[in-house]
């Protein structure tokens, strides 16, 4: 188990060494954009003076590299500063929204993670039939929609026509579980529809690659029946592509959020970058996108580590 | 049919069976019509060549047919139950039961997301033949009768954790699981080390024995199938060429292509002797390596090569051969010593060596089929060198290119605008060869370069070798655990075994009694053709004393 350790260990290392080049990025990026961002704050009716002195009360006047580190040092221990519109704390501005996008996320994963696998297995269980074939141009069909669309498709059929389930997933916190639920629905079943196909698909194949190999045979003339040669013998072998496409997957459930939170009015990260963006609003957009990066590297990681844990090879050293 | 089963029940009985594979959109016939019988108790073994059909056989006796073929007519029939047109859950039902199978690489046949012992008790378990713990133990009896080392304890292992021959004697264990009437053994010794497949064969000699479990027996490995049948029936090209007890068909082989099956080994060149007092090309001197961080597996190797001669090196896998050849060809720098050529000291690494260096001392593989770029032109994989070595160019390159497949023998008109994937794993070889020679080596290293290759095919090689030898003044280090191979064309012998040279000298001296022990357990761990071979051998060593068993 020690070699697992290290290896993690390493993994988490180089996950925090391309979250730092990440944070350069995402700084110096902001930096070139043309324009001022005291002018830019104070709009048309900046004088050179006002301007200054905004300047000097930001801090914008110390060189880049002093910035970035001071920046970097406060985003380590949580503080991203303050909004440069409303003047109130980064972390508050979207502290509460994170979460809201993360409860969302988990939502649709919970439904979707076990939907495609298990549906995976089914198909590559009927590869090549009738159901095989309706399955994969279903999902496929509900992948190639844009999000947008599904969303609003759903809206008129589940909500408008049949008021089953809100248009709007607006929150309040005097809600009970099972309302909450109820009331976000919606959403993440529309996320569901986006990412299902793709797990779905990759299951599938990781499956059907290895029907060809020795032990599958084996297993077939031990007179394995075919649903046991399929979950006993080829999924254990197939995970670890599985769970890179669902760590990809997941992480899109969290970072690709913005449209599905546009239309379901849902107060995730998602409509805060957007508003931050149209607003100008720099340190609310660099946090967000340092929270993105951070999550997709930590899925990654994890993807990696599962993908270590299913491989018996590594598991049980010789 | 052999006498002693005249009375027995058949158990199976194949008739007129025919199989096709679909290929390039296209049905093609690959089983033309074979009968077989087989009575209970009966050990029968299918020999052949690769394409004989001998495993696809084998499967169908299961009412099996592979992804890709389909049994197209004919019957199977197993103890009275007609498998063409039983349905899939019948067949299943038979399945691991009453017909089981042993694969011919164990390693690649177990799961290995699954301990060994819980793959053994899947059959058992799901016949409800027994309960869990009941099977286990049926299971740890079973490893003790075929002699697996720590019997309780090696099932829970994980089949990465257990060594080749082991886990073939494991596989043979698990095809008992259920006591069934018939076990199929596909080529089961064919990836061991000889001294491994001595210990795995006895171990199936015995339990079929014990239980009186009939057997159909597929190898191409005459001398093997001589120990364990008790008739042999011999294919070609997926028709029967003829079928006698064991014994008789040894003795007295009807047909001619058996009897040329027979006299495959019969190729032999005289042996050369070193020149005397000459430099030799390539010497190996106090060679210490290891890879990467890892232990040392050369360990003060030291050997020399002469002009136009062929040293074999062989030794068991892992004993250190391949990992000689590298450092000769500076692919894996040695840590200690160094190697010599013509007197002059080689640079460690093929990065420092001189183009000169690089040409004299050139490499032919053991997979033809992944040694060449299928994508390629046979015209470039061979122009490519020549291009490279000699700076030819233009007509001047299509000459040599034509001028190397005539040596080959191979028609250049014909072959010259072919990809690899066109031609047969003889014709691979022999472009693997072509390739090595328009470097215009002095030095060729073959790795296992015939055991990959049927043994009619496998001889062409050799002769081929052989005559280029001649005619080039080539000096060979052949590399290979075949001792049949060593026989018929080296001069010198290194023996290797765990990274260490154990005994070298010229071939008569080697074959020679008296050996050193472990000379002498390779050789005699050699199958011969006599069918009384392995029971005398088990009786003169002791039945704990063989194969990886004697090691310890």
């Amino acid at each position: 188990m020690g070699d697992i350790t290290k290896l993690i260990a390493r993994r988490l290392g180089f996950g925090l060494l391309t979250l730092l080049v990440i944070s350069i990025i995402i700084f110096f990026m902001v930096e070139l954009l043309p324009g001022d961002i005291a002018e830019a704050v104070l709009g048309q009716g900046a004088t050179p003076e006002t301007v200054a002195a905004l300047r000097e009360q930001m801090g914008l006047n110390d060189p880049a590299l002093v910035r970035y580190f001071s920046w970097l040092g406060g985003a380590v221990v949580g503080d991203f500063g303050n909004s440069i519109v409303t003047g109130a704390r980064v972390t508050e501005v979207i502290g509460e929204r994170f979460i809201n996008t993360l409860f969302l996320a988990a939502y649709a994963a919970v439904i979707a993670v076990p939907f495609a696998v298990v549906l995976g297995i089914i198909v590559a269980l009927l590869r090549n039939t009738l159901f095989d074939r309706v399955a994969n141009v279903l999902t496929l069909t509900s992948i190639s929609s844009p999000e947008f669309f599904l969303g609003y498709i759903l809206i008129l059929y589940l909500s408008v026509k049949t008021s089953m389930f809100p248009a709007i997933a607006s929150l309040s916190s005097d809600m009970s579980f099972p309302e909450l639920l109820h009331r976000t629905f919606l959403p993440a079943l529309t996320l569901v529809l986006v990412v299902t196909a793709h797990m779905m698909r990759m299951t599938r194949a990781a499956i059907i690659n290895l029907l060809a190999s020795p032990y599958i045979e084996m297993a077939r003339l031990k007179g394995t029946p075919p649903w046991r040669v399929i979950v006993r013998h080829a999924l254990p072998n197939a995970w670890a592509p599985i769970i890179n496409v669902i760590a990809l997957n997941l992480a899109y459930l969290i970072t690709g959020v913005v449209l599905v939170e546009v239309v379901f009015v849902y107060p995730g990260i998602g409509q805060a970058l957007v508003d931050a963006v149209s607003k100008r609003d720099f340190p609310v957009v660099q946090a967000c996108c340092l929270i993105f990066a951070a999550t997709f590297i930590l899925l990654n990681l994890a993807a990696d580590v599962g993908a270590i844990l299913t491989n018996p090879r590594l598991r049980h050293p010789k | 049919m052999s006498d002693k089963f005249k009375n027995a029940p058949v158990l199976l009985k194949i008739k007129d069976l025919r199989i096709e594979g679909y290929s390039e959109e296209t049905w093609v016939p690959i089983i033309k019509g074979v009968d077989l019988t087989l009575h209970r108790g009966e050990v029968m073994g299918l020999i052949g060549e690769s394409g004989a059909g001998k495993s696809t056989i084998g499967a169908a006796a299961m009412g099996f047919a592979r992804d890709g073929t389909r049994i197209s007519s004919g019957s199977i029939e197993f103890d009275g139950m007609e498998l063409t047109t039983a349905s899939e859950g019948e067949k299943r039902a038979l399945r691991g039961a009453r017909i089981a199978y042993v694969a011919q690489s164990a390693a690649a046949s177990f799961n290995p997301a699954h301990k060994i012992i819980d793959q053994h008790t899947e059959a058992p378990l799901h016949y409800r033949i027994q309960k869990r713990l009941a099977a286990q133990e049926d299971a740890m009896e079973l490893y003790e009768r075929l002699r697996l080392p720590n019997p309780k304890e090696i099932g829970f292992r994980y089949p990465h954790q257990v060594s080749g021959g082991q886990l073939q004697r494991a596989m043979t264990a698990m095809a008992m699981a259920c006591r069934p009437d018939l076990i199929i053994f596909d080529e089961p010794t064919t990836a061991l080390d000889v001294t491994t497949q001595i210990e795995v064969l006895a171990a199936i000699r015995d339990i079929v024995d014990q239980f009186n479990t009939a057997a159909i027996y597929i190898t191409h490995d005459l001398a093997v199938v001589a120990q364990m049948a008790d008739t042999i029936k011999v294919l070609l090209k997926g028709e029967e060429v003829e079928q006698a007890p064991t014994a008789e068909m040894l003795d007295n082989p009807q047909e001619e292509y058996t009897k040329s099956l027979w006299a495959v080994r019969s190729f032999q060149r005289p042996q050369k002797a070193r020149p005397q007092g000459a430099t030799p090309l390539v010497s190996v001197q106090h060679v210490d390596a290891s890879y990467t961080g890892g232990d040392k597996v050369l360990d003060d190797v030291s050997f020399d090569i002469h002009e136009g001669m062929t040293v074999a090196v062989v030794g068991e896998s892992g004993s250190g051969k391949s990992t000689t050849a590298r450092v000769i060809t500076g692919l894996l720098p040695p840590t200690q010593g160094g190697v010599m050529f013509k007197g002059e000291a080689l640079p460690p690494s093929y990065k420092d060596r001189t183009k000169d260096q690089l040409r004299q001392a050139q490499m032919i593989y053991q997979m033809a089929d992944t040694a060449l770029n299928p994508k390629v032109r046979i015209s470039e994989i061979i122009g490519r060198p020549a291009q490279f070595y000699s700076g030819l160019s233009g007509t001047k390159l299509k000459a040599r290119v034509d001028e190397l497949l005539d040596l080959i023998e191979l028609e250049p008109s014909k072959y010259y605008n072919r990809y690899p994937p066109e031609l047969s794993g003889g014709q691979k070889q022999r472009i693997g060869i072509a390739r090595a020679l328009a470097a215009e080596p002095s030095f060729i290293i073959c790795d296992e370069v015939t055991s990959a290759l049927d043994q009619l095919v496998a001889e062409g090689i050799l002769k081929l070798l052989d005559r280029l030898q001649r005619e080039l003044n080539l000096a060979y280090m052949f590399i290979t655990h075949d001792l049949a191979t060593v026989r018929s064309i080296a001069d010198e012998v290194v023996v290797m075994q765990h990274g260490r040279v154990v005994e070298a000298g010229p071939k008569d001296v080697m074959f020679t009694p008296p050996h050193h022990p472990y000379t002498d357990l390779l050789l005699s761990s050699v199958p011969e053709m006599d069918p009384n071979w392995l029971t005398t051998l088990l009786e003169e060593r002791g039945v704990d004393n063989v194969g990886e068993a004697a090691d310890v």
